[in-house]
């Protein structure tokens, strides 16, 4: 029998819990607010979604209802993905060690 | 481009977010790991493009929208002072949750684009991963817009609580499962805008009773929340990169919830079900008889300073209002140069989201390796000379140590009461958030600074 590759997802899905499970305890607490900014950008990669629905229909009718969602969205994402990267490289261009 | 290969790419910017969030362990690789970040977010945009691969009018709309957004959140990146990042990261946290709604309205009204079925016969399993991410966005959503406003002081940051709150909040919580219930067989458009309108009062239920200083909580379970519902699409959309994402952001901010809340001592449920300090705020009025405390001036601190051979400064949500890091850092470059010892003691939930000094003092030039996290520091303290309480209160609360009647009993907290000398900066001697009397305010060894914390300091560097 096949497998259905919901499960393949599902599976990549859990292995990934366990690794953002990991990965976060290793990040130092001094930078919790970059990595909050930073988990802000990537998540804005819901992007993909809006871009395929905003194109999801022909020329005519670019602007009916769904696409217009999906155009939307794509904006809002936007605003996520370029604001919490510069925000988190300016935050993290801060962070320096003491001279010597 | 094909399925097959579009997935790999995915996969291979779903890696880059790992490594992105890799970086964060030490500031010395994570400029690097950003920059994995923003090069996974590429490959992703870019490869989605070229599996529609359908470059007709609709692509320069969609530039266009991603050129308004890009420009907006540039904006906000380089203008925004970064005493605000608090509110700064509630307001991404509600655009994501927004995002996932409407990628998730447009998948319902239009699911043939995305290979779901076609409207009214949409594929069950589909149906259900669409029908949580809209709803967890939509909670994201409200809850953070709420947030957002309680940060900016818009809102009044006291918990608002009324009876039958939690009841009702349970009742629309089984009331959304219902639906998606009946949402599978019925597969009607209006129970989706009904269940969408009720998350989206879920997550405003969720948050007005959670008062200001139990915000680092909230920020982190909002973070986790955008996680889950960007990993509900990304089901929906069977895309890797998004799944990857989701679940990393949603443990993310299920573990900075988790320590934010060790850091308070209390549970998660606790803080969920709010309404923390109401009670005890009574109990306060009622016994107000004054105890003696010493009261001091910035010409006092000066010299206990200048005597000393290691400070150790406490900061708190108090500087970050007073926006008194710049100064304070003035300060301690005065004393470094008489060869006094200078390091900063942080606590977990000093200010109002996780990590929020280490980035004030950062902006203010302090290098990162003279500020140290609780358990690093704490036996410090009975070592050092002077301890600076700028803007900090209830974490330096020798009763959570003490007094097992007290609400914040088991709390961990500085122990500032240890040093020699005890600098208390305040503006009077109102509790804290937590409606309780500080002790160390009454303790030989403390003098109080009575005044704003940024006046304070820059009074005391007059007389160093």
């Amino acid at each position: 029998m096949e497998i259905d590759p919901f499960i393949f997802r599902l599976s990549i899905f859990i292995l990934s819990i366990f690794v953002g499970y990991y990965v976060v305890w290793s990040v130092t607490p001094s930078l919790h607010t970059p990595l909050m900014s930073v988990t802000n950008a990537i998540s804005s990669v819901i992007i993909v979604g809006a871009i395929i629905a905003a194109l999801a229909n022909n020329i005519e009718n670019i602007f009916n209802s769904s696409s217009l969602y999906g155009f939307l969205a794509i904006t809002l994402s936007a605003i996520n993905i370029f604001g919490g990267f510069l925000v988190t490289q300016r935050m993290l261009a801060m962070y320096k060690k003491r001279k010597k | 481009m094909s399925a097959n290969l579009s997935a790999l790419f995915y996969l291979i910017s779903g890696v880059l977010f790992i490594l992105a969030l890799r970086g964060l362990s030490s500031p010395e690789t994570s400029r690097q790991g950003n920059f994995f970040g923003i090069i996974g977010m590429i490959i992703a945009i870019v490869v989605t493009f070229l599996s529609i691969g359908n470059f007709s009018i609709g692509l320069i709309y969609v530039l266009v929208f991603l050129s308004i957004g890009a420009f907006i959140g540039a904006l906000i990146a380089y203008k925004i002072p970064m005493t605000a990042m608090p509110e700064l990261v509630a307001g991404f946290h509600s655009l994501v949750g927004l995002a996932a709604v409407f990628v998730a309205i447009s998948a319902f009204v239009n699911p043939e684009a995305f290979n779901l079925g076609v409207p009214g016969k949409i594929k069950l399993a589909s149906l259900i991963e669409m029908s949580i991410g809209a709803a967890v966005g939509a909670i994201t959503f409200s809850g953070s817009v709420i947030a957002f406003l309680k940060l900016q002081g818009i809102m009044s940051g006291s918990p608002i609580i009324f009876k039958g709150q939690h009841f009702l909040n349970a009742l629309l919580l089984i009331s959304i499962m219902i639906l998606t219930y009946f949402l599978c067989s019925i597969q009607s458009s209006n129970l989706f805008w009904i269940l969408i309108g009720i998350s989206f009062l879920i997550g405003f239920l969720l948050i007005i009773p959670i008062g200001g200083a139990d915000m680092p909580v909230v920020i982190s379970m909002l973070n986790s929340y955008s996680g889950w519902a960007a990993a509900g699409i990304g089901f929906t959309l069977e895309n890797t990169a998004l799944v990857i994402t989701g679940a990393l952001v949603g443990s993310s901010g299920a573990i900075l919830s988790y320590i934010m809340c060790k850091g308070m001592n209390r549970s998660f449920f606790n803080v969920i079900l709010g309404g923390f300090g109401a009670t005890e705020q009574s109990l306060i009025n009622q016994n107000k008889e004054q105890k003696p405390f010493k009261s001091g001036n910035a010409e006092d601190a000066a010299f206990l300073m200048k005597n000393a051979s290691s400070i150790i400064i406490v900061p708190g949500y108090g500087m970050a209002v007073a926006q008194a890091q710049h100064a304070l850092r003035e300060m301690v470059d005065i004393l470094k140069k008489n060869d006094i010892k200078i390091s900063y003691a942080i606590h977990p939930v000093a200010g109002r989201m996780p990590g929020h000094m280490n980035v004030l003092l950062a902006e203010a030039n302090v290098p990162y390796d003279e500020v140290f996290e609780l358990e690093q520091i704490n036996n410090d303290f009975a070592n050092a000379d002077v301890a600076y309480v700028i803007g900090a209160n209830d974490v330096t609360n020798p009763v959570a140590k003490t007094d097992p009647q007290s609400p914040i009993y088991g709390m961990p907290v500085l122990d500032v009461e240890k040093c020699k000398s005890v600098l208390f900066v305040k503006r009077s001697l109102a509790p804290g958030y937590a409606g309780i009397d500080n002790d160390l305010f009454y303790k030989e060894n403390t003098l109080m600074l009575l005044a704003d914390a940024k006046k304070m300091t820059e009074d005391i560097i007059k007389n160093l």
